[in-house]
């Protein structure tokens, strides 16, 4: 049943609405317009297109990753051959071609970089949501929980479980989530509890809202902005744990090319064969910074805050 | 304050013992081949079923824990599985060496990190301060084990090729013998842990200060007559620095995994490189010292942090 | 049960009826302080009229009109929806009340989501209550944005792209959207601008109009409230000193407080202003934490004598009143009669001052 009454009756409000968009869309525009990120982020689609098409790195060079090429790729020193017309970027101690083993090696790392992200997101979105939101002895429960899980030591913790269980890319993905959700819970859980007191919470509330629409509809939009922007600054660190781990042996078994593997194996050789441990080096360095300069533009793009 | 310390005590010791607990039911529920690495491969299943009874693996699980619960509290921690050293000695020997490691690094990152940071604050925009905004991002991003490895080529090698033997390639020299010698080879280690670590303190301590520069108080006081130097470090250093404060809380509590990265690299026997050789060898006795051990560094270092905070920011001391 | 809710019985019932109505907040742990912050209110709104709720901030009206719409659950008393007993029902049995009784909140930047379309943030009483079908839900939200004023084309904007005075129009039409019959507005208009406050009151009249509604009106703004109400009850720290029709109140206010809060409102002519003797209460306004005994106001009230101190003033007819005025004071003023001081003396804007 329709209710109306004529416009002339009502006061009608004339002043002109301001022609804006959603939060959404300021803040992409933001984005768009950061020059850094933006070249942070070219560099971020470059790398995954490596990392898409390795298997073409391998084609044009005619070298497999996983390929040995004994003769071929060592001096008569029986030292690995340097960055030649054949080997782009030099070969390693087993005579494989470092630049196929980084495209490979791109595979693992923005792999598991998103996929550990991602799992840490949605555990710790969740918990630090309930924790939030429900209060009471959920959230004393929860809270402990955050603190114990962010008081241990996450390397040590880390190649504790690893090496209980079997090296593994799953069995890594794993461990950095497990212990990664905390401190996104933490942050998840402070803002939902200061989102909790805010009127339009309440007005959701008397309108007969049950609590876990008012949990999903209103107070989740309004946190997704800082998860995104801690996500995006937790990709680096996943990318630069997952390295680390196999360098310290625990990560993906040889012959699997990874870049911290490939440092790892080049620790014997590399005073005479520098190439391979700069290029995975690099590569690794050139992935961490394009992703910590983007997290960084995001972060201004969502919350802007007046620069000097 | 002193009912503040207490409670943050409490709940330190809480969480070292759910700590324990974890890593005891971690060791138990997985499969356990001490006593059979031990035997060696030609070890009849008898030999196996000795030494676990000499070990004591063969008793029930809670019995063991409880166990390991009272003698630690009498301050023996037990003994190696392979080698019957006392844990306790383990630690002694190794903890020095990470200690030195640590805080080393730590004064040099904190050193570096907030000077660097005021000096941006100060000067926005300047080129000093580009010039050290990249570089802290540069090295922000990079993994220490390849900035370890990168400090070992150039600084070692390279440099010893050319005649210049400053830097040894690794191993340790205690302080007790030769203060010289324990530095030049603590150096490297030093640097790769600390530069890491500076460029991040570097950008909080821009961002903080640049914050608080921008506040009104800060305003007054120079409008009084102070000089900036004045300014700067007596009122706007100390809002600045809680942030501060809170991250080398975070950190030190993380320190112990950046460690053992660095004493892998550089080949130093410390906690770090202990902890993996017991994991690998699953020798839980020196694996519960040792993460015991980090994790009461990193309860102790929040306790601290909460203490730092107290002296700089007087609201919270009255809470 | 009070005097008043006896002698309307034969009456209708009222639409909202509260009754000793209590609410007492615990800070945490043994030793946390105690908030009595409704002290026992009786209070009545008959349907299609509008009652004003005057008070100073921290009197308590809020936390009232969270007990009233039964956001909040009671300490202690009860609350009758159109005569039934809502005070105990659970959530689930809330729900048909709701859908009858809405609230329109005082600030137009929290009550409304950020993250939400204005569409979407009134519709939602639709959702909530699966009560219409996507299509349905548009025409009607549309409806109810043409209906307070808005262009229902800017359905698809956010809260951000609006002025003040325009949320709280968009808040009224989500208010409105089930078709309640009562309205409780926790000072709908302190928020606005005085030239948009005209405009919120006018809207808010009009619909009262059109659609029958029953309105609570909070505020702690006297020429806001004597321009919309019916009746209006004054509140003190907890509880309501004194209740009657509006003209009764401007004309012949029983209760010192209520005499007090009349004389600080501004009159428009200079001379009349000029004349009138302005009565400035000594002291803050005491906390609820730890409020004086007997009457609330006696530490600060110039007629106050022992027994106020001793004694909690009912809130009864007094001085021949009729039953529909109604006071809680042991020495209520008589019309026309001046606040004075025990010395027998006004207290004057320049006397205070010395």
């Amino acid at each position: 049943m329709a209710v109306s009454i004529p416009a002339s009756t009502a006061t009608v409000d004339h002043t002109p609405t301001i022609r804006g968009r959603s939060p959404w869309a300021l803040a992409w525009q933001r984005l768009r317009r950061d020059r850094v990120a933006m070249v942070s982020l070219a560099v971020i689609v470059l790398i995954t297109l490596m990392a898409i098409f390795a298997p073409l790195f391998a084609t044009v060079t005619g070298h497999p990753p996983n390929q040995q090429y004994l003769t071929e790729a060592t001096t008569p020193d029986g030292l690995p051959v340097g960055p030649n017309g054949s080997f782009w970027l030099g070969a390693d101690d087993l005579g494989r071609d470092v630049l196929v083993r980084i495209a490979y090696g791109a595979r693992i790392s923005l792999g598991v970089g998103v996929l550990a992200t991602l799992l840490t997101v949605a555990i710790g979105v969740v918990v630090g949501l309930a924790a939030g939101f429900f209060g009471g002895w959920v959230d004393t429960v929860l809270a402990r929980l955050i603190d114990v899980v962010l008081s241990v030591p996450f390397l040590l913790a880390a190649i504790a479980l690893v090496s209980v269980t079997s090296p593994g890319l799953t069995v890594t993905i794993l461990v950095i989530g497990f212990f990664g959700w905390a401190s996104m819970a933490r942050i998840v859980r402070g803002q939902v509890l200061s989102l909790r007191e805010r009127e339009f919470v309440e007005a959701a509330r008397s309108l007969g809202a049950s609590s876990v629409r008012i949990m999903f509809v209103d107070i989740l939009p309004n946190v997704t902005a800082q998860v995104i922007v801690y996500a995006t600054l937790l990709i680096p660190v996943v990318i630069v744990t997952q390295a680390a781990l196999s360098f310290l042996g625990l990560g993906l078994q040889p012959p699997t090319a990874d870049w911290g593997g490939m440092i790892a194996e080049s620790r014997t050789d590399y005073t005479v064969a520098w190439w391979f441990v700069v290029f995975p080096g690099l590569a690794l360095v050139v992935t961490t910074l394009a992703f910590n300069l983007f997290g960084d533009g995001v972060r201004d793009a969502v919350d802007p805050r007046t620069t000097p | 304050m002193i009912r503040f310390l207490l409670t943050r005590v409490a709940l330190g010791i809480f969480v070292l013992w759910v700590i324990t607990l974890a890593v005891f039911g971690l060791f138990f529920v997985l499969p356990s081949n001490v006593a059979r690495t031990l035997a060696g491969r030609q070890a009849t299943p008898q030999t196996i079923d000795l030494i676990n009874h000499r070990l004591g693996l063969d008793r029930p699980l809670w019995k063991q824990y409880w166990s390991f619960v009272t003698k630690a509290l009498r301050g023996d921690l037990g003994y190696d599985y392979y080698h019957q050293v006392a844990v306790t000695r383990i630690l002694g020997q190794a903890a020095p060496i990470t200690l030195s490691l640590a805080l080393g690094a730590a004064v040099i990152w904190l050193l570096l990190g907030v000077t660097n940071g005021v000096i941006s604050a100060v000067r926005p925009r300047s080129l000093a301060d580009r010039a050290l905004t990249v570089l802290a991002l540069f090295f922000y991003s990079m993994p220490s084990f390849f900035l370890g490895l990168m400090l070992l080529y150039l600084l070692y090698y390279k440099l010893t090729v050319a005649g210049h033997p400053w830097f040894p390639p690794g191993g340790y020299v205690p302080i007790t013998q030769s203060v010289g010698a324990w530095a030049q080879h603590l150096i490297l280690p030093w640097l790769s842990l600390a530069l890491l670590l500076a460029a991040t303190y570097t950008r909080l301590t821009r961002s903080s200060m640049l914050e608080v520069l921008g506040e009104d108080y800060v305003r007054t006081a120079r409008s009084k007559g102070l000089r900036e130097g004045r300014v700067i470090v007596r009122h706007g250093l100390r809002s600045a620095l809680t942030p501060v404060v809170t991250q080398f809380g975070i950190d030190l509590g993380q320190l112990i995994g950046g460690v053992v990265i660095i004493e892998t690299v550089f080949s130093l026997p410390g906690l770090g490189k202990t902890a993996i050789d017991a994991i690998n060898q699953q020798d839980l006795p020196v694996i519960i010292a040792v993460v015991l051990f980090a994790s009461a560094a990193v309860v102790v270092a929040n306790i601290l942090v909460d203490v730092g905070y107290a002296f700089l920011d007087p609201r919270v001391r009255l809470h | 049960m009070s005097a008043m809710t006896d002698c309307r019985r034969e009456s209708r019932h009222p639409l909202l009826a509260l009754d000793a109505v209590t609410k007492t907040f615990h800070e945490r742990g043994v030793r946390g302080a105690r908030v009595r912050a409704v002290d026992g209110v009786d209070l009545e709104v008959a349907a299609g009229e509008t009652l004003g709720l005057v008070g100073e901030t921290g009197c308590g009206k809020s936390t009232l009109a969270r007990c009233m719409t039964r956001l909040y659950d009671l300490t202690s008393g009860a609350v009758y929806f159109d005569g039934e007993d809502i005070t105990h029902h659970s959530r689930r049995a809330l729900r048909p009340i709701r859908r009858e009784m809405q609230m329109i909140f005082q600030d137009p930047y929290g009550s409304l989501n950020p993250r939400r379309r204005v569409g979407s943030i009134i519709g939602d009483p639709f959702v909530i209550h699966h009560v219409a079908g996507r299509r349905d839900r548009k025409t009607r939200v549309q409806e109810l944005m043409e209906m307070v004023g808005l262009n229902p084309e800017h359905y698809n904007r956010f809260p951000a792209e609006f002025s003040g005075g325009q949320r709280q129009r968009i808040g009224v039409a989500r208010a409105l959207a089930l078709q309640p019959r009562l309205l409780v507005c926790d000072e709908p208009v302190s928020a606005l601008d005085v030239s948009i406050q005209a405009q919120i009151l006018n809207l808010l009249s009009d619909l009262q109009e059109e659609l029958g509604l029953t309105y609570v009106f909070i505020t702690h703004d006297l020429s806001v409230v004597r321009h919309v109400s019916d009746r209006i009850a004054v509140m003190y720290l907890g509880r309501i000193v004194e209740s009657a029709p509006t003209e009764e109140i401007f004309s012949t206010p029983r209760h010192p407080y209520t005499r007090a809060l009349l004389s600080a409102v501004p009159i428009p002519d200079p001379d009349a202003s000029d004349s009138r003797t302005t009565t400035l209460l000594p002291g803050d306004p005491p906390s609820a934490v730890d409020p004086p005994a007997g009457c609330h106001f006696h530490p600060r009230c110039p007629r106050a004598q022992e027994r106020c101190s001793l004694d909690d003033p009912s809130l009864v007819p007094v001085l021949h009143d009729d039953v529909v005025h109604v006071t809680a004071c042991h020495f209520p003023l008589h019309r026309g009669e001046e606040l004075v001081g025990s010395e027998g003396q006004p207290r004057t804007d320049s006397e205070t001052r010395s």
